[in-house]
């Protein structure tokens, strides 16, 4: 049985069972294939860096110690937010619920701070964990849809909320001397501490996704969630976990908003799931998920928070432009990433 | 071709039964292999392979029997449990992540990690540089996976598999999708597990692979083992007879299909097709079909006669070629455009390409024929009760009313509802992918008899049937395929299932090649899909040469 | 074993019956609940006012039921809304008919870009009408402001006139109901429609015009919500871009999936949506007339809409 040996003739190469990738007419293709895929990961850095160098030549006060700061506290609170959004996004879901929960969140950590800080931090995240992990199991136990559920959780969180302050009538004040007031309001110079937080969370969140294997799961969901299932990866915990999380952070940027503002305010976060979402995927995620990056939400974020600051400067411009420039930006990057993402699949 | 180590079987599989519904997958199955072993395992669509392959990976639990690893029994209530006891699988699509690098997606699950527990991102890549080197591999492993090829891919797929520290592989078409140089690839990796005493199943349709890296085969047929021994000394006549559960002594020729005689009209061919071509799959496939004929088209699984079928109806992207309905060339390539010259297909897979699940028998028959129900928009309903009332009649479907849910009804008669969809547009030629598959005798019978009916009125048909019994007598002209290539035609008395048999074996090294094998011409005009690898494709040193200096 | 077979088919039977039914189960539950509780709620003049209050939701409805039924979502809708009442005041100086005209042609628009987007570019319903939502808004707020009252004597008698003792805009909803029902039921593009939902492949297969039947439904979903924003202008005889059609795309949707048509596309059941939206409608008022609190009326809603998309799904298996 000669054919069985399995060793076939060859000629041409000196070694041609070896296959090397970076040769031939391949460069141009992948020369291509790195562009785009350069183009989806720093796109939103790059737009950023011009937009705030743009913003610099025509406003004398743009690039201001006192402006920047500024732009950094102001938009602390919505990239925490987008730090859960993204993981929630990279598995391929969605999570409508985080400007509830955002709300939630500051108003029982107003209500805790009453009695003591301990109580002020521990509280919300309990209640709005619990949110998450209702999401969480109705998205992957009970295999509904997650836009549909994270949508009634926006209602129910709103719901739980004005019940929580007398249907919106009465709202907490946290004491003047409260060390969960600090949170907010403390600063290390002219930084306030919300920067510091976000900062370290993204650091956090930046590890957890490259440098562990819950990121890798996440990430393996996104891309192709029947084969993460095949390979033995944990993909219920790990889908359960990730909306879980973004409760959490919602919940941690609404405490943080209301120690900076001293009260829990019910009417906080009406539309920030949207601002949220908006800032992952100008920051280059995936919206059917897999690829993605915390730093790319980060510029996302900044760069929506420079763009509010810029619509200020012009004046007699309302904020709901800022809306505009969001979903014009959402269009026009979806599409981008559509015949992107096609273009690296040919 | 003998494994190293003959202490025991790796993996057995003994009197496995698997039902589903009142059908037995698996009728008493057992199987085994040894270290060392490529073991191919083969049958035509629906012989059990997968089925088997599910339950030795833990995707199926069986209903009765025992598999046994290594000697002891083992039970995979999950497919990780199979794949931590030593059991991959190799998938005909590539089943990894393929946003991810080729060396995440290698060790997914099993990251090495530094002294505080975080991914070690330079080891891991170092590893799967060093591990697909041992392959003959060598490519940048931070590269996502789908920048590779589909071979680069299936490899590292087998790389993940095997650094799992797998005792047994299992490849379900792995070559699918290949290039031949990466076939030669894969082949000198299966060389090499074999070396090591790694036992592999190995699933596929292509005979020429079989006879080359296979020492073991099982033949499967309805859910049964019908053969099992060394390749060496297995003829290739005697390989496809067991397939098709046809002894070479025994061919019949008795008539127990409810086709007759022929209806051809000497007419000008009514379609007519030429010079299909789509790398990999057809090369110059061509056919004419006169009013009343039944074109049979022949072939084993994977020969393209699905495939030719859909290029027929615009329904499958093609390089080249014409198709031509009484003399006048279809323009363009859409499904809408055949369907209005009269060429219509009844697809292979009824539930996801053919029925719409949601809707009535009635609104299934109707979805084809809609333009020529309605009339400003509007779809006039006397006229679909008549069209549907009539073809319920003549083609004698059961349902309680037009107004039954199509998903409520039997095999044969969702068949027969798909079948008026398309007879209700008024074809002129009609094409039939299996049209029998899968639903019982008595429905069979009468839908070999509405094709005969069909073709008695002047339609021109095209069958498409893995029976050869059927295909034989429900045929007036049988062309074959064979890996996309048309490889001969058998008329009127020519056709036993002798010949056919013969036809479909034939091959070996100077025939059965794929359609890129000869294909300087062919190359030229494909864009290559990814043009890092080196593609040498055929056995020919100076076309190997061409390629490259290209 | 055949009994237990028969069995699961009977709860099988039963759970569809349910998803078909337990719409107009639950409405007259619903009614007679409040006619033990609170008779007068279920006097003409109560119910009068629980029609007026459905019709901008029903409309909507109406356009997602269509989208749903291609296994699509229409989240834009709101802001649509938003951009008719915007766009109405200001073209009211070329007569009610160029008005009205310029705030269903941008609900035409935005239901084209969403169109495009999902049948051309290939991009999911969600993510794009989801970019809709949050411009589509902003863009209301920008062009109109903020609140601003709308003297137009037409206008407002529309808003608030009456047929025959029926006010007009229950009798376009009605009108708008039947001719939905009508497209869906009997012309060419509603039984596309439904194929494409149901089997996508298959309809591609059998020549349908996939990408044309896509495009034209969430252009029509566009329209109906750019009607249901004039309708609602009229009624409030002012423009509110800024707080019309909030989160009414989670009522809509609530309708459509509660009324008996699955997420999963397919199906459209007309009736059933009218039956959700009313529905839905009654339980809000009953909360409310029964001294429960907003919140506890939000969050009975959001349990009603998880369990009625839980019984759907089960459709699927």
């Amino acid at each position: 049985m000669s054919s069985a040996s399995g060793v076939p003739a060859r000629t041409g190469q000196a070694d041609p069972m070896t296959i090397e990738s970076e040769s031939g007419p391949g460069l141009g293709q992948s020369r291509r294939e790195v562009v785009a895929s350069t183009l989806q990961r720093r796109g939103s850095l790059v737009v950023l860096a011009l937009t705030v160098f743009g913003a610099s030549l025509y406003f004398d006060s743009f690039f201001t110690r006192g402006n920047l700061t500024n732009i950094a506290l102001q938009n602390s609170f919505l990239a925490v937010v987008a730090l859960g959004m993204t993981f929630v996004i990279l598995t391929g879901g969605i999570d409508l619920s985080v400007g509830s929960v955002y709300a939630l969140g500051g108003v029982v950590a107003a209500w805790g701070a009453g009695h003591n800080t301990l109580v002020a931090i521990v509280a919300p995240l309990l209640v709005c964990g619990a949110i998450g992990l209702l999401n969480g199991l109705l998205i992957e136990r009970a295999g509904l849809p997650p836009f549909i559920v994270t949508l009634t959780t926006l209602l129910a969180a709103r719901g739980l909320l004005l019940s929580l302050t007398q249907e919106g009538a009465k709202t907490y004040i946290i004491p003047t001397g409260s060390s969960f007031a600090t949170i907010g309001q403390g600063t290390v110079g002219t930084l306030g501490y919300p920067i510091f937080i976000a900062l370290a969370l993204y650091g956090v969140g930046t590890v957890l996704l490259q440098r562990t294997a819950f990121g890798q799961t996440v990430l393996a969901i996104g891309s192709n969630e029947d084969a993460a299932r095949l390979m033995g990866l944990p993909v219920p915990r790990t889908k359960i976990l990730v909306y879980v999380m973004s409760s959490l952070l919602a919940a941690w940027g609404g405490m943080m908003a209301a120690a900076q503002a001293s009260s829990g305010v019910t009417i906080v976060g009406v539309g920030l799931e949207l601002s949220a979402i908006s800032a992952v995927v100008i920051g280059g995620t995936l919206l059917t998920g897999g690829v993605g990056t915390t730093g790319g939400t980060l510029a996302g974020v900044l760069l929506l928070g420079v763009i509010q600051n810029i619509i200020n400067q012009i004046g007699g411009l309302d904020s709901s432009y800022q809306a505009v420039v969001n979903g014009a930006f959402l269009v026009v990057v979806v599409v981008v990433q559509t015949f992107l993402s096609r273009r690296q699949r040919l | 071709m003998t494994g190293p180590d003959t202490a025991g079987p790796a993996l057995e599989v003994i009197d496995i039964i698997k039902q589903f519904g009142g059908i037995r997958a698996l009728d008493e199955v057992s199987f085994g292999l040894n270290p060392g072993d490529v073991h191919a395992l083969v049958g035509e669509n629906g012989a059990g392979k997968s089925t088997l392959i599910k339950v030795m990976t833990g995707v199926y639990q069986p209903d009765a029997g025992e598999v046994r690893l290594n000697g002891s029994p083992a039970q995979f209530p999950r497919p990780v449990d199979a794949q931590n006891a030593g059991i991959s699988t190799i998938y005909q699509e590539v089943n990894l992540i393929a946003l991810q690098s080729v060396a995440r997606n290698i060790y997914l699950g099993r990251e090495p990690r530094n002294r505080i527990g975080l991914i070690d991102f330079a080891r891991m890549n170092r590893d799967a540089s060093a591990l697909l080197a041992e392959y003959g591999i060598r490519l940048d492993v931070r590269r996502p996976l789908r920048s590779l090829g589909l071979g680069l891919q299936q490899m590292v797929a087998l790389a993940r598999a095997v650094s799992v520290e797998a005792r047994v592989v299992i490849m379900d078409e792995p070559t699918s999708s290949l290039e031949p140089r990466e076939v030669e690839t894969l082949f000198s990796v299966i060389e090499l597990l074999h070396r090591r005493g790694v036992a592999i199943v190995y699933v596929s349709h292509k005979l020429d692979e079989l006879f080359r890296i296979c020492n073991r085969v099982t033949v499967m047929r309805d859910g049964k083992v019908v053969h099992t021994g060394d390749m060496a000394g297995l003829t290739r006549l005697e390989l496809v007879s067991h397939m098709l559960g046809r002894a070479i002594s025994d061919v019949r020729r008795d008539g127990r299909t409810e086709f007759g005689d022929s209806h051809a009209r000497a007419d000008d061919p009514v379609l007519s097709v030429s010079g299909l071509e789509r790398r990999h799959v057809l090369h110059d496939v061509g056919f004419d079909v006169r009013p009343g004929e039944v074109v049979g088209l022949g072939g084993l699984l994977g020969a393209g006669r699905s495939e030719t079928a859909k290029a027929v109806v615009g329904a499958f992207p093609l390089d080249e070629g014409q198709v031509t309905v009484h003399g006048s060339q279809l323009r363009r390539h859409t499904v809408a455009g055949a369907l209005r010259a009269g060429v219509v297909l009844l697809s292979e897979d009824r539930k996801v390409e053919g029925i719409v699940p949601t809707l009535s028998v009635r609104d299934n028959i109707a979805l084809a024929a809609l333009p020529a129900l309605s009339r400003r928009g509007l779809v006039s309903r006397r006229r679909q009760d008549d069209l549907v009332e009539t073809y319920m009649k003549r083609l004698r479907i059961k349902a309680s009313s037009p107004d039954q849910k199509v998903t409520e009804l039997s095999g044969g008669n969702q068949q027969k509802v798909l079948l008026a969809r398309w007879l209700s547009t008024r074809p002129k030629v009609l094409l039939l992918d299996e049209p029998t598959r899968g639903i019982d005798v008595g429905a069979k019978a009468e839908v070999q008899g509405l094709i005969e009916e069909l073709a008695a009125d002047g339609l021109g048909v095209v069958l498409i049937s893995s029976e050869l019994e059927e295909l034989i007598e429900g045929s007036d002209r049988i062309v074959v395929l064979r890996d996309g290539v048309v490889v001969g035609e058998l008329r009127g008395s020519e056709v036993s299932e002798q010949d056919l048999v013969e036809m479909l074996a034939a091959g070996g090294d100077a025939t059965a090649r794929s359609p890129g094998s000869d294909g300087a011409t062919d190359d030229n005009q494909s864009q290559n899909g990814d043009g890092a690898i080196q593609t040498g494709r055929g056995p020919s040193p100076a076309l190997e040469t061409k390629e490259t200096s290209r | 074993m055949t009994a237990l077979t028969a069995a699961r088919a009977r709860v099988r039977l039963d759970t569809r019956w349910l998803q078909d039914n337990g719409v107009y189960v639950a409405l007259v539950a619903i009614l007679l609940i409040d006619l033990a509780l609170n008779p007068s709620f279920v006097s003409p003049g109560s119910l009068r006012t629980q029609l007026i209050q459905v019709v901008p939701v029903l409309i909507v409805a109406l356009g997602m039921a269509l989208v749903i039924g291609t296994e699509g979502i229409d989240l834009s809708v709101g802001s649509v809304m938003a951009l008719a009442t915007a766009l109405l005041p200001l073209y009211l100086g070329y007569g009610v008919v160029g008005g009205v005209a310029v705030a269903l042609g941008i609900g035409i628009a935005v239901g084209a870009l969403n169109g495009w987007l999902v049948a051309v570019i290939g991009v999911q319903p969600i993510v794009a009408t989801l970019a809709l939502l949050v411009g589509g808004r902003g863009l209301a707020n920008v062009i109109g402001g903020s609140q601003k009252d709308i003297h137009n004597t037409t206008l407002n008698h529309f808003g608030g006139g009456e047929l025959f003792n029926i006010p007009y805009i229950v009798v376009l909803a009605a009108v708008l109901a039947a001719l939905v029902a009508f497209l869906v039921r009997r012309t060419t593009f509603g039984r596309q429609l439904v194929a494409v939902g149901g089997n996508r492949v298959a309809s591609q297969l059998a020549g349908l015009p996939v990408r044309r039947v896509l495009i034209t439904v969430y252009i029509l979903s566009g329209l109906l919500a750019a009607v249901a924003g004039v309708v609602a202008t009229a009624r409030l005889q002012a423009s509110a871009p800024d707080q019309l059609g909030r989160n009414i795309e989670l009522a809509a949707i609530t309708a459509v999936v509660v009324g008996g048509t699955p997420l999963t596309g397919g199906r459209v059941r007309i009736l059933g949506t009218v039956a959700g939206a009313f529905l839905m409608q009654l339980i809000q008022s009953t909360l409310i007339s029964e001294n429960l609190k907003d919140s506890v009326t939000q969050m009975v809603q959001a349990a009603i809409i998880i369990v009625a998309v839980y019984v759907q799904r089960s459709r699927q298996s």
